[in-house]
């Protein structure tokens, strides 16, 4: 069965199963996302692909969100324009962000969001928090500075490795990804070292050793059936 | 169990009672036990068996009276005698005085509004019975609409009959009982679960404990209803750990229930098979948020996940299921005895019933209260609360714990209902209510809320991770008067922003207390800003 709807001016069909994102991305339609990434499990955690639906009482995120017939979607208010900047500011203010040094300069999904999103500084206060960096690990580092809790690590690991050596410790701003029970990824019994975590990791928090700066570029080949990353600048 | 047997219990247990000549009752609540009311008890009891009472007095250790603030409290329900801030070396005296008035002292009455304002449905064995024995909770009635309903109603009766009392969930956010049973039953499915949401996370809130530890098997006798409704044959009741006595109690209950027959397979005879779990929940606000509670009774991490799908159509293990707050399954045996029309015609219009407070702050009486809705917030603070102590002046109420907001002196008149306190940006909440008085700085107040939604909020999504940490933050910054009107315009902005984005209610809730301090104490923020000054010249 075909579902017909509109996304802002344009009229389009959809499966009955799609998302207002799988839609969006069918026809075109740039909708901003970063904990997403196809073929993992969809999470809703980084509300950047939040959209407005009519009739709708509040925002609906569109990664998460069945299509429905006559549905009408608006995906690029100023109000959506707005929270979507805030939202990459907190990111950079939550984190310590410094991409002048950092290995995934210019191949970071945070950075070109930001780009592309139009927010050149930030009106939040930089918390700069104190992170550490875990490079115990013979191949791989993770920095948690750079880290944006989206769990597409974890997930991939659980759902495609099936080895589940990542997952979240603590909660709220205090959340931090970890390897086993918060050993250090060196000495992880668990892992097995296949890198698919630091190929679908969004920013340099997740990277290979021996790296320098701008050079952590993704094996695009690596993850055939993972959409790893989306070229969010050549889309528009 | 047949029909006979079961009555007989009830019948045998009053009868027993009747026996004795005098009654005393000892609250063995949460409250009054931390001021060693069992010690109390025991000493009554071995005062009555020097007396060579023992036939003729009955000692009971029951659930909670109410007036927490003035425990232990020890009750003569024979002479409506209440007896408050007893103390063990009392208990002569009271045993001496029984049948002769009360000792004055300690008395305290019961015709205040305190109690006389007072509805008790849910609450209407809390203090009476003897949370631990099963015969008690039968011989006040308990368990027969449970009978009623699998010997005389088919599930949708009893959904007819909850969507006509007009019972709206008493967890905070009013959704319709009887549309959600209805829910559930029509979710397609074999396999179906019912939920007990215990996890009572607000600070300052006790209500739910209340009734699970005075009145266990009302609770399971709504998840029984409620499950027969929807067609579910397994339940689960998720309390949080800190609540060791309402646990033992509710296992206690649990397995009194099934050597009765009343859980477990061919429940009366019927063909209708149930059985009841607890799971215990590690103290975390958010797990009381249903798709997290049921990620944590599934043994995940306990992180809220999008709706919809709701529960009713995919909850535990992706089955239908029925989530309800202790308080809503609490009031479903009472809507089956009585009827649903009994229950419509108690509260407002779209507000039906009663609602359990746990009444606190500034406050002379502080307890636990059950009042039909529509009674004005006046009445609660000022008749039955008894007003504000020390000759000070009230400055507000707030309900809802962190969801909520704080309500000013001007709407003082405002009637308790859903809608009403929404609209004063506050929210009816699970029934948490502290009173403030004139000493209280409302800054203070909205930097303590958002400091536990900061620290209870999951992490996994943006706006309420850093959202509340930057409110926090600012707030902060205000309370120390380093900020300026620019700080003020950001948190107003932050507020929108977490409001409208977070995934779960923590998120979209928290900015309330900041909201409803903006809205009715402004100038509290604004003479605390550096630059305020400069902005008045
Ligand atoms: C952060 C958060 C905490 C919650 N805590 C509780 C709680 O402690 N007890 C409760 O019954 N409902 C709580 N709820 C509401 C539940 O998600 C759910 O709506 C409720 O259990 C439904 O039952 P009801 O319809 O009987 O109210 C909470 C919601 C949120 C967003
Ligand atoms: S709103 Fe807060 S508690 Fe709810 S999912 Fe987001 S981070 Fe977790
Ligand atoms: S992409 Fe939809 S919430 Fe992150």
């Amino acid at each position: 069965m075909v579902k017909t709807l509109r996304i802002d001016d344009q009229d389009v069909s959809a499966g009955t199963d799609d998302t207002i994102l799988q839609v969006a991305q069918d026809n075109a339609i740039f909708i901003p996302t970063l904990c997403n990434l196809e073929g993992l499990k969809p999470v809703g955690a980084c509300r950047l692909c939040l959209v407005e639906v009519e009739g709708y009482r509040g925002l609906a995120p569109a990664c998460v969100t069945r299509v429905e017939e006559g549905m009408q979607i608006y995906t690029q208010s100023e109000r959506l324009q707005t929270y979507r900047r805030m939202i990459l500011e907190m990111l950079f203010v939550e984190g310590n962000h410094v991409c002048a040094v950092c290995v995934s300069n210019g191949t970071c999904e945070l950075q070109a969001l930001a780009q592309r999103l139009g927010m050149d500084h930030s009106h939040l206060e930089y918390r700069n928090p104190a992170k550490s960096v875990d490079v115990s690990h013979y191949r791989f580092g993770v920095d948690h500075n750079r880290c944006i809790l989206c769990a597409r690590c974890v997930r991939v690991c659980d759902e495609i490795e099936g080895a589940h050596t990542w997952d979240l410790l603590g909660r709220g701003i205090q959340s931090q990804v970890i390897t086993d029970l918060n050993r250090p990824w060196g000495e992880s019994k668990t892992c097995t070292s296949c890198g698919k975590c630091v190929q679908v990791c969004p920013t340099g928090a997740l990277f290979k050793k021996s790296k320098a700066v701008a050079e952590m570029e993704k094996e695009h080949e690596f993850l055939p059936y993972l959409n790893t990353i989306r070229e969010v600048r050549s889309n528009g | 169990m047949d029909h006979e047997e079961f009555l007989q219990i009830g019948e045998q247990e009053r009868r027993r009672q009747a026996e004795y000549r005098h009654h005393i009752h000892v609250c063995m609540a949460a409250g009054c036990l931390s001021s060693q009311s069992d010690k109390i008890k025991t000493a009554l009891e071995t005062e009555v068996e020097a007396h060579g009472e023992s036939g003729h007095c009955l000692v009971k250790g029951v659930g909670c009276m109410g007036l927490c603030g003035n425990g232990p409290l020890v009750a003569v329900p024979s002479e409506d005698v209440l007896y408050q801030g007893v103390t063990t070396e009392d208990a002569p005296d009271i045993v001496k005085n029984l049948g002769k008035g009360p000792i004055r002292h300690k008395h305290c009455p019961t015709d205040i509004p305190f109690f006389k304002s007072q509805h008790k449905i849910v609450l209407e064995n809390c203090g009476r019975i003897d949370p631990e024995r099963i015969e008690d909770y039968m011989a006040v009635g308990g368990y027969q609409a449970f009978m009623r309903v699998l010997t005389e109603l088919m599930p949708i009766g009893v959904i007819n009959e909850v969507t006509r009392s007009g019972l709206r969930g008493r967890g905070g956010a009013g959704y319709p009982t009887g549309l959600k049973l209805s829910t559930v039953a029509r979710s397609e499915g074999t396999t179906k679960y019912v939920v007990c949401n215990g996890d009572e996370g607000d600070p300052g809130a006790f209500m739910d404990r209340s009734v699970m530890e005075g009145d266990p098997h009302r609770v399971i006798e709504g998840m029984a209803i409620a499950a027969y409704a929807v067609g579910a044959h397994h339940g689960y009741i998720y309390v949080r750990a800190e609540y060791p006595l309402a646990i033992e109690r509710l296992n206690k209950a649990i397995r009194q229930a099934q050597k009765a027959g009343i859980l477990g397979q061919n429940i009366f005879g019927t063909n209708f098979d149930f059985s009841l779990e607890i799971r215990l929940g590690a103290g975390a606000f958010v797990c009381g948020e249903e798709t997290a509670l049921l990620a944590s009774i599934e043994g995940r991490r306990g992180s809220p996940r999008p709706r919809p799908p709701y529960p009713a159509a995919k909850g535990l293990w992706g089955c239908p299921t029925l989530i309800n707050n202790v308080e809503t399954f609490a009031n479903v045996p009472a809507i089956l005895r009585n009827g649903g029309d009994w229950f419509a015609k108690i509260g407002t219009k779209k507000s039906k019933g009663t609602k359990v407070f746990a009444l606190s702050g500034k406050v002379k009486n502080i307890g636990l209260i059950e009042v039909p809705m529509g009674i004005t917030l006046e009445e609660i603070i000022y008749d039955m609360g008894g007003g504000i102590p020390d000759g000070r002046r009230f400055k507000a109420v707030q309900t809802g714990g962190p969801s909520g907001g704080c309500i000013p002196a001007d709407h003082l008149g405002t009637s308790v209902d859903y809608e009403s306190l929404s609209e004063l940006g506050s929210i009816m909440g699970s029934g948490g209510m502290i009173v403030m008085d004139d000493g209280s700085s409302m800054v203070e107040v909205a930097r303590y809320f958002m400091e536990f939604c900061m620290s209870e909020s999951c992490g996994k999504c943006v706006p309420c991770r850093v959202g509340t940490a930057l409110m926090y933050d600012l707030l902060t910054k205000i309370a120390q008067g380093h900020a300026n009107q620019s700080d003020l315009q950001q948190l107003e902005t932050l507020c929108d922003m977490v409001r409208s984005t977070s995934l779960c209610g923590l998120g979209q809730s928290a900015p309330n207390p900041v909201m409803s301090t903006l809205r009715f104490f402004r100038e509290e923020y604004l003479e605390k800003l550096a630059d305020t000054e400069l902005v008045k010249e």
